[in-house]
């Protein structure tokens, strides 16, 4: 093709160099999407759920697969860029494939119970995701902000969707319009922004807008700092940081749990990834203008994430707030520009990826038929019903909080080291207040599912109030008893058994591979939180292997 | 670090955790239900064995950090698994020990037995960690796992109102916390732009060097989670609710046990980590600890239910504690350290005490108890004993710390000894007076029919009450084991300060040498002030190493 352009003597379009190991996993998740699709208009019958899951699982296994063969090459290598300088091959770009690839895994085994729960066949939804997550691999790979925005739209445009896919719920259309019409709009004030720093720097290559801006100091800076300005807001529109987060409560109630889970997680992961290369190994020579900003996005993040998240009735929008504290956090990593904030920030997406995507995961479970029970309500007795089920819920939500031993604690430590290294306390202090007022309502939860059916808690004619004292159950033998001479018989009159509360729904059934991605989600939140070394390592390597500049 | 090599402390602090484990493990259906809770005895009494070998194994007459193990645990982080104990900390782990197994079986609980042991479990592996943390974050990582057991505990076993109870107690303390972390990352990151190196272990942490206003700051960082855990008195408004609602076993715990961790962080973490800041806020620490002290008694005189009385009784307590800490001095802190397992012991006494009033009236009403002496006279022998330890009286422990308390504050500041020993008058009156309502005058009938201790009950105070008496006729050896420890830290506030290390200080101190005075009841005011000055030639001067 070259030289038959060559030789007709038209403006040569010069193709440029392409490494495909450094798209590889983009490749294999969208091209495994594609033919997924392709696969499934073949046959007559619709394609079986089943069928689907498998197919998405093992496209990003070997997704996965291609990324880590991608750390390895890194490793051995060192960072590069590729593809005329639009993608960036580095630590940073391969941390956030692994991340979106072991995402999509679990959102496609949680998937699978949902669709067979709710009788939806095809495979659109593991299709949908795939896509989805290629988008957010180009964004953590992007070294180019016309690739940023490429991705962040294949990102976006595949989650409106998603967000409807519950068509028979009002509230899933509801929310996927609401996320289209502000995503939409996000995304304009995004491309202006991308628009406005072409304008200021003449390039939208983000070294070359590095370098510029290091060789130039521009002195009527408004148009940088209005481009600067407007890329901010896109990022925070989807990162759903305040005052840009609105949209999330909503489309979280509304969008189906496994589905809010991918959101939070993989949209999350894609949109940092973008906003740490662009801002921190970008726009560093100029972190004295956006700094407050992000600065103040943090702090309301966290302050208004964790406070709102205390008057909520659902769940699912309990969690939608809290998401918004964690963002809080991690924009303290972004905040402080240092390659330990990056670290930090990356630590927390990765472990945040498995507590968010286990949390909805058992959410979906006990949502039930229709996936409409997740009032807190729905969650009382859970512990009786399904000790395993409610023993994992409360691991997660502990990790969620920040609970000592668990992931979650070691990455709220990371990014509060990273802000305090940088002298923000006041942050740190704010955000560690904040941490406070999120484990109150996290635990709330978790003590909810271990209180029994009709007890209220805090009722003042509570039945186990005064019994809980008795010093023998009825069914211990008389040598064991300590001190019940007595008293036993008098005990056994005001002791109403747990088990003569009516039960007001039997178990949720939970389907085996939503168990095996919630045993993943629990293991990785307990086992690293107690031998942290490993993914500690992992993230600061890929900010090592950072291609600054 | 000592000859042998056995991990004893790692093993003080995995064991209870690993019975946990087990415990939880344990299905509900296939055993009886009394067999979780024989495994949290047996695993809390086996604690209390390695606990056992850890005092006998420990050298007195040094101050320094024993049996210490350290392993690096997150490298990027610069946490380790640092572990050790010294005179300050080592009666408190013993402690810790002792009241677990006693706590079990004493308070136990109908619903639920093996979701309980796990969680009280978890709690003792907690606080054993906490105690003998000798790396920050690992501290604080203990420091915070002990309120997730402890939520657990008041919230699914306690009384009506639990829940507000709970949740007041998680939120409190969790925000006094969210100041500590921030504190010691920051102690982190200045050591590391002094050193250039990145830890979070005690030793070298406490050689940052602090200006006047940083370390005023993070003392009151440090200090805000301290406090709160205590309680310390402006901070103390979520303790009557949590100690009242909560189920006897938890309420033990938490008042016996980790309010040391509050007292306890002070002593080992303010003072050493800012010596200068804890001796410029003296006076207000001081201050709060008289008002505590005077403010409980009083507010203990007006309460009408006993627990809550014990409640403000303990905050009064921790008052003193927190006093003979900021007298900065030898005596002080020896006291304050002997005081936190005195206490300990006092109010797990009279805790498991009215919770069995409970278990046999419904009821812990002072104005619907009256006469239970001549139904229950053991009962009520028991906790006279118990009382008068509270109040002070002589022969008994709470005498030696208070003592030893109000000696070294009144040398270091006098006024505010003198308002403190007010507080130990109105102790005597509320504490008499609630005695005298519950157990004198004439039985009604429903009191008459109170039962006595039985022989089990009265095995599990058995040990307590030796221990009472023990500590107060005979504290020699365990003073011999605190004061190197706590003369070591007041030499290293004093050189940080400036301030000239009194004589006598270092080897042979004279809180050891007068301990045995204790005996002779009356004269041992003036026999202190005599022992000091023999005490100075016995050493050398050259206190400021």
């Amino acid at each position: 093709m070259n030289a038959l352009l060559a030789a007709s003597a038209a403006p040569t379009i010069h193709v440029p160099h392409i490494d495909y190991l450094s798209i590889l996993p983009m490749l294999i998740m969208l091209g495994g999407a594609l033919l997924l699709m392709l696969v499934s208009s073949l046959f007559r019958r619709v394609m079986d759920a089943r069928a689907g899951t498998y197919a998405a699982a093992t496209v990003s296994l070997a997704a996965l697969v291609a990324a880590l063969v991608q750390w390895d090459h890194v490793a051995t290598h060192g960072p590069s860029v590729t593809i005329a300088g639009a993608i960036a091959f580095d630590g940073f770009d391969v941390f956030i494939q692994i991340t979106v690839s072991i995402a999509v895994l679990l959102t496609a085994l949680i998937g699978d119970g949902y669709l067979r729960r709710e009788g939806i066949d095809g495979p659109e939804y593991q299709v949908l995701a795939m896509v989805s997550a290629s988008g957010a691999m180009m964004m953590g790979a992007a070294n180019d902000l016309i690739v940023v925005f490429l991705g962040l739209e294949i990102l976006s445009i595949a989650l409106y969707v998603l967000a409807a896919f519950n068509h028979r719920r009002a509230e899933s259309g509801e929310a996927a319009l609401k996320y289209f019409v502000l995503g939409g709009f996000s995304s304009a004030v995004f491309l202006y922004g991308i628009a406005l720093t072409y304008g200021a720097t003449g390039t939208t290559n983000l070294p070359q807008i590095a370098d510029y801006l290091a060789r130039h100091v521009i002195v009527h800076n408004g148009v940088l700092l209005a481009g600067l300005g407007l890329l901010l807001v896109g990022f925070a529109f989807k990162i759903a940081a305040v005052p840009f987060h609105l949209w999330s409560p909503d489309v979280y109630e509304g969008s189906p749990s496994p589905i809010a889970g991918f959101m939070a997680a993989v949209a999350k992961a894609g949109a940092f990834a973008a906003l740490l290369r662009v801002f921190v190994t970008s726009f560093p020579t100029v972190q004295s203008d956006w700094r407050p900003v992000v600065w103040m996005l943090a702090l309301l993040s966290l302050v208004f994430g964790a406070v709102v998240a205390l008057t909520q009735r659902d769940v699912k929008r309990m969690m939608a707030y809290s998401s918004i504290n964690h963002v809080g956090f991690i924009l303290l990593g972004v905040e402080a520009v240092s390659a330990r904030g990056v670290s930090a920030s990356l630590y927390y997406l990765f472990t945040y990826t498995f507590l968010v995507i286990g949390t909805f995961a058992i959410i979906s479970v006990v949502a039930g038929p229709g996936d409409t029970r997740s009032k807190i309500t729905d969650y009382r007795g859970l512990a009786k019903r399904q000790p395993l089920l409610a023993l994992s819920f409360a691991v997660l939500l502990l990790g969620q909080a920040g609970a000592p031993f668990t992931t979650g604690f070691l990455a709220k430590l990371g990014v509060i080291e990273a802000s305090v290294a940088d002298q923000g306390y006041g942050l740190a202090v704010v955000a560690m207040a904040s941490a406070a007022v999120a484990a109150f309502f996290y635990l709330r939860l978790a003590v909810t599912m271990f209180s029994p059916v009709g007890d209220r808690g805090d009722a003042v004619d509570d039945t186990f109030g005064d019994d809980g004292q008795a010093p023998v159950g009825p069914a211990a033998p008389a040598g064991t008893a300590v001190s019940g001479d007595g008293v036993a018989d008098l005990q056994v009159l005001t002791d109403a058994p747990p088990s003569a509360e009516v039960e007001e729904r039997g178990a949720v059934p939970v389907p085996a591979l939503t168990a095996v991605a919630i045993g993943l989600c629990v293991g990785f939140t307990v086992v690293f939180g107690i031998i942290p070394g490993p993914i500690l390592n992992f993230a600061h390597q890929a900010t090592l292997l950072l291609l600054l500049r | 670090m000592t000859a042998t090599s056995f991990p004893y402390l790692t093993t003080l602090v995995l064991l209870p955790a690993v019975g946990a484990g087990v415990v939880a493990l344990i299905p509900r259906k296939t055993v009886a239900s009394w067999f979780h809770e024989a495994v949290g005895v047996a695993v809390t009494v086996l604690t209390l064995a390695v606990a056992a070998a850890v005092l006998f194994a420990f050298k007195s007459g040094t101050g320094a950090y024993q049996m210490v193990s350290t392993h690096v645990w997150a490298t990027g982080l610069g946490i380790h698994w640092s572990v050790g104990i010294d005179g300050i900390s080592l009666f408190l782990v013993v402690l810790t020990a002792v009241l677990f197994p006693l706590t079990m079986l004493g308070a136990r609980v109908r619903r639920d037995p093996r979701s309980f042991v796990a969680w009280v479990l978890l709690l003792e592996s907690a606080c054993m960690g906490s105690f003998v943390s000798l790396d920050l974050i690992l501290f604080f990582l203990f420091f915070e796992l002990t309120l997730v057991p402890s939520y657990f505990l008041i919230g699914g076993w306690g009384y009506a109102r639990r829940g507000y109870a709970a949740i007041k107690f998680f939120v409190y303390t969790f925000a006094g916390s969210a100041f500590l972390l921030v504190g010691i990352v920051s102690i982190a990151f200045i050591h590391k732009s002094q050193t250039g190196v990145l830890t979070f272990a005690l030793p070298p942490l406490m050689h940052t060097h602090l200006s006047g206003t940083e370390g005023v700051l993070l003392f009151l960082a440090f200090t805000a989670a301290f406090a709160v855990k205590a309680p310390i008195f402006p901070f103390h408004t979520w303790s009557p609710d949590a100690y009242s609602e909560s189920p006897t076993a938890a309420a033990i715990l938490l008042v016996a046990v980790m309010a040391k961790l509050g007292t306890y962080g002070i002593i080992r973490f303010d003072l050493n980590l800012f010596p200068q800041a804890s001796r410029t806020l003296a006076p207000v620490l001081l201050t709060l600890a008289v008002i505590g002290i005077t403010y409980g008694a009083l507010v203990a005189c007006a309460q009408r239910d006993l627990k809550r009385l014990l409640a403000y009784s303990s905050l009064a307590q921790i008052g003193f504690i927190a006093l003979g800490t900021f007298a900065l001095n030898s005596q002080g802190l020896s006291g304050g350290v002997l005081q936190m397992v005195n206490h300990g012991l006092v109010i797990a006494t009279l805790f498991i005490l009215v919770g069995w009033i409970y278990e046999r009236r419904k009821t812990w009403q002072i104005g619907s108890l009256k006469g239970l002496q001549s139904p229950a006279p053991v009962l009520a022998g028991v906790f006279t004993v118990a009382m008068l330890a509270s109040i002070g009286v002589p022969g008994l422990n709470g005498f030696v710390g208070e003592f030893l308390i109000l000696i070294g504050t009144f040398v270091a500041h006098r006024w505010w000894a003198v308002a403190a020993t007010a507080g130990v008058v109105i102790a005597a009156v509320y504490l008499l007076w609630g005695y005298q309502q519950v157990f004198h005058g004439e039985p009604a009938e429903v009191d008459s029919t109170t039962r006595d201790l039985s022989l089990n009950e009265r095995l599990i105070v058995a040990p307590l009450i030796v221990l009472i008496v023990l500590l107060g006729v005979f504290p020699k050896p365990v003073l011999d084991r605190i004061t190197p420890s706590v003369n070591r830290l007041v030499v290293h506030v004093d050189t940080v300060t400036h301030t000239p290390i009194p004589a006598g200080l270092r080897e042979r101190p004279l809180v050891a040498v007068k301990a045995p005075c204790m005996l002779n009841g009356v004269q041992v005011s003036c026999s202190v002030v005599d022992s000091a000055s023999p005490g100075a030639p016995a050493t050398t001067k050259g206190a400021s190493k």
